[in-house]
């Protein structure tokens, strides 16, 4: 089963998402040509820890981000997180390339993949992994759990995505 | 070199309906200063991330005007967003930076490279549209208006004397100030 770039991006979209703060990850592949197409306006950082000051920004403007990053730059991301997305109660989806993940059963070799949920459950950030184009409503609802509890939830991309 | 508070002050006489957004000695010296305390946030707990939030906060009101109060230690942890700022190009933010050489909220320890780094150089190198220098308060209060007018987005360099670590000024805490923000501009929508 393949997760294709423009349904992800289509589902952001359907969603009133205004802006993608982004930072590329190889993950990513297709991505950017289908943001590129879409009608959410890309911001790019240079680092991860940007991505949630400049999403809060946009909030604090009425728009209606998402982060799209790595699993290593939410690693490098820590104090951003904590000051930006947890204290200011920030409704925000962290979209977030889940690395070194090859599924549910499969065990989890590189360490970016076996810190990755344990971390967001510490912060209390609730998460749901995205396998495939069906699971695409999980960005939808994960925006919508962001705005009504008022705290970031974060999507993780299982998946390469497909063209 | 300026006394801060002074250039603060020239920069409060002229101030209209613009957001301010402080990092870490602005957060200090700006506050009693202000004849706008609801419309100004002080960024903390990020490590430095005033810069990108005035980013988002001017990209996502194009008709607002956006000051970044931002200071040297924290634009050094935060070189890269002079890159994102300018690859995103807001032409409604000014991005002053408040260099006293010193991490002044830790006790005055000399920044990396304090009073040698050519911050003006670097923005213009990283693309934004204007840098320019202020070493004294009588030319700051003289040009800066002209600076204001753009082209934006500009640095506007305020080499100031340290003023070693002081009392925090205890302004508003910055969720506090996020909301009143957020609820001020939502009561305030573009004009169409």
């Amino acid at each position: 089963m393949a997760l294709q770039a423009a349904a992800v991006v289509g589902e952001l979209e359907r969603a009133g998402v205004t802006h993608i703060v982004w930072l590329p990850d190889s993950e990513t592949g297709y991505m950017y040509e289908a943001m590129q197409a879409s009608q959410c306006r890309i911001v790019q950082v240079c680092r991860e820890g940007e991505s949630m000051a400049v999403a809060a920004g946009l909030i604090a403007g009425g728009a209606k981000p998402v982060v799209l990053i790595q699993s290593t730059g939410l690693f490098e991301s820590g104090d951003s997180i904590r000051g930006m997305c947890l204290d200011l109660q920030l409704p925000l989806l962290l979209m977030v390339g889940y690395r070194g993940y090859f599924g549910p059963d499969r065990p989890k070799v590189d360490s970016a993949a076996r810190y990755l949920e344990p971390i967001l459950d510490a912060w209390g950030i609730p998460h749901h992994v995205l396998h495939s184009d069906a699971d695409c409503h999980l960005i939808s609802e994960g925006i919508c759990q962001a705005q009504e509890k008022s705290h970031p939830v974060a999507v993780l991309i299982g998946q390469e995505y497909d063209q | 070199m300026m006394d801060g508070l002074e250039a603060l002050q020239v920069l409060t006489r002229i101030r209209t309906d613009e957001i301010v957004v402080l990092s870490e000695s602005t957060r200090q010296d700006w506050p009693p200063l202000s004849t706008k305390p609801d419309l100004d946030i002080g960024i903390t707990g990020s490590m430095s991330k005033a810069s990108s939030f005035g980013l988002g906060l001017a990209l996502a009101r194009p008709d607002v005007r956006v000051w970044v109060l931002d200071t040297d230690g924290a634009m050094l942890m935060n070189m890269g967003s002079l890159v994102s700022t300018a690859s995103a190009g807001p032409a409604n933010l000014v991005h002053f930076l408040y260099d006293n050489g010193a991490y002044d909220t830790t006790g005055g320890q000399p920044t990396p490279g304090s009073r040698k780094v050519n911050f003006g150089e670097i923005a213009m190198a990283a693309g934004y549209r204007r840098a320019v220098t202020f070493e004294s308060v009588e030319a700051l209060a003289r040009e800066i208006e002209d600076v204001l007018e753009g082209p934006l987005p500009a640095l506007v360099w305020l080499k100031v004397a340290s003023r070693g670590r002081r009392a925090d000024m205890r302004m508003k805490r910055m969720r506090e100030s996020f909301v009143t923000i957020r609820d001020y501009l939502a009561a305030h929508p573009p004009a169409r």
